[in-house]
């Protein structure tokens, strides 16, 4: 697949942006159907804690079977950005939002929305390995059927043996997986975590920072992993590491201080920055 | 003195003084099991643990048997009653207690939990007799497990509180980014993890309540007898020493060193089997 542009970016509105003008993503226009490709889309998204204001309109659409990947300094709101898309933003005491998400076409912020019916579609891996430590790597893996009640009519074995292939772990773990889930090692830890979120066959994974917490050689694995996962999911992932978001993305967004200062494909970010901070950031004189 | 022994010399202090103090705090409470060992040990035999007791000033003392009844009987009521109560207010208030909307009254219900915990025994055993005594018109086993768990809840609520605020927050995540409801993820993430904790907090208030007399003065009242029903008055270990060591015959105050000891093993015992049952498969 050629990439392009991200769906709903038009290169007349990227232009613009150049001249200072803010408007950077199309706004959306509910009269429009989803955009061909598209997945999701934050429109005029604005996120808080307490007082401090941590995203600041973000316009961004994330295309289906692609990864998306957000890089920016630390503090700069990617996690909070991806924390929104999942509404797991909402559950820190004292947040707010403003603004919309669509997730196929529809504001998952809508009040008729349940947001834990939102996060079985959108699931999440966190940049510390989380497995629960009180479940074996089999129970790890079955928690989110289980404890959702949608085993009904499934075979868990095979889901387990499905979603544990699918993370590239099936080989290390198929003869402890009775084990406990933190008795593995840290990255085999991190791709139980995207085993255990891709039980539940979401549409979407959202990845905060997976590597962080990972020697290289963990690190190049779950890498090889994210980009085999995006022919079946849409990926989004957070990262600190620029040769990481330019080795597995298809998309970058490049956040400062809760803006979104640039968004296109990875190629024209890397070689081709139209934003003087981006290719600051990208070259490493800053952040 | 060169500054380097100096401040080695400061830290050996430091080390002697910590080990000093372990060591006079022990004193009283190995004295105390000393003791009781010694004075009830001779005591314990069949007859004693399962007979009723003599008639006081008889030679013949009998046996413990309905305070040991008794005290189970309490102790098994008053975990059915404050578990239950102790266990949701902590999960309450550790983990609603900071909605924004809750958070004034999860404040308000942590002092008074406080409070709670501090209340004399008496005066909690003087409201249940006015409460619940008088209205049933009798003493009665129900009343005095319902005493005891006025007792056993604060504790209770706030060792389960603290357990689970010793849960990572990450785990919760984990399991609320999966879809997961609230309750689910409660009771299948988080209270599985900080079962250690809650297991502490249950035996701490059996150890404590196991023990408590003045509460149960007025509430079971004490007696000679076997458990008959709920309307009659029933007789406890810590009732049976009370009594007991007033009496002015020796075979009686030994019969109440014997309860003592008898007391001591029912509560290290609970302690010894809930734990070891409670140590999961994939327990740390």
């Amino acid at each position: 697949m050629a990439l392009e542009w991200p769906v709903g970016v038009d290169l007349e509105s990227e232009k613009t942006k150049m001249n200072g003008n803010t408007s950077y993503v199309k706004t959306w226009d509910p009269q429009n159907p989803v955009p061909a490709g598209e997945k999701m889309r934050s429109i005029k998204l604005n996120a808080w804690f307490g007082a401090k204001q941590a995203l600041k309109n973000i316009d961004l659409s994330i295309r289906a079977n692609a990864v998306t990947a957000i890089i920016g300094p630390s503090g700069c709101g990617k996690s909070t950005f991806v924390r929104c898309l999942n509404r797991m933003h909402e559950l820190v005491p004292g947040s707010s939002s403003s603004g919309q998400v669509l997730l196929d076409g529809r504001d998952i912020y809508s009040k008729e929305v349940d947001p834990v019916l939102i996060r079985r579609r959108v699931g999440m891996v966190f940049q510390k390995p989380n497995p629960f430590p009180t479940m074996s790597i089999y129970d790890n893996v079955a928690a989110g059927l289980r404890l959702t009640g949608l085993k009904r009519g499934k075979n868990l074995d095979e889901v387990v043996k499905r979603s544990l292939e699918q993370a590239n772990l099936w080989d290390e773990v198929k003869d402890d997986l009775k084990k406990p889930g933190t008795s593995i090692s840290g990255g085999q830890q991190q791709r139980l975590c995207i085993a255990r979120a891709i039980a539940l066959q979401p549409e979407v994974i959202l990845m905060d920072e997976p590597c962080s917490a990972l020697d290289p050689a963990a690190t190049a694995k779950i890498e090889e992993l994210i980009v085999t996962l995006k022919q079946d999911y849409t990926v989004v992932i957070v990262t600190h590491n620029m040769q990481q978001a330019a080795r597995v993305s298809d998309f970058t967004a490049f956040l400062y201080i809760g803006e979104l200062v640039e968004y296109g494909s990875t190629k024209h970010i890397f070689e081709n920055p139209r934003s003087e901070l981006t290719e600051k950031y990208i070259t490493g004189r800053f952040g | 003195m060169t500054s380097y022994a100096y401040r080695k010399f400061k830290d050996r202090l430091f080390f002697v003084l910590s080990l000093g103090c372990v060591i006079i705090a022990v004193v009283p409470l190995l004295s105390i099991l000393i003791e009781v060992i010694l004075n009830g040990a001779p005591e314990l035999s069949i007859k004693f643990l399962t007979q009723t007791a003599g008639v006081i000033g008889s030679p013949d003392a009998g046996g413990i048997g309905p305070a040991i009844q008794g005290t189970l009987i309490l102790i098994g009521l008053t975990c059915l009653i404050g578990i239950p109560f102790g266990v949701m207010s902590g999960i309450f208030l550790a983990e609603h207690g900071n909605n924004r909307y809750l958070r004034a009254y999860a404040g308000l219900m942590r002092i008074f939990n406080n409070a709670l915990t501090g209340v004399p025994s008496i005066v909690v055993g003087i409201t249940v007799f006015a409460l619940v005594v008088l209205t049933l018109g009798h003493y009665s086993p129900l009343a005095g497990a319902i005493a005891l768990s006025f007792i056993a809840i604060p504790i209770v609520a706030r060792t389960t509180e603290e357990s689970l605020k010793l849960v990572p927050n990450s785990l919760r995540e984990a399991s609320l980014a999966l879809g997961v409801r609230n309750w689910r993820t409660t009771v299948s993430v988080v209270l599985p993890d900080a079962r250690k904790g809650l297991v502490t907090g249950a035996l701490l208030a059996v150890a404590r309540i196991a023990g408590e007399t003045a509460p149960l003065l007025m509430t079971i009242l004490g007696g000679q007898y076997f458990f008959q029903d709920f309307s009659q008055p029933m007789d406890a270990l810590p009732l049976r020493i009370y009594r007991d060591s007033f009496l002015n015959y020796s075979n009686f105050q030994a019969q109440a060193w014997g309860a003592a000891l008898v007391l001591i093993l029912i509560v290290l015992s609970l302690n010894i089997g809930v734990r070891v049952a409670s140590r999961g498969r994939l327990g740390k």
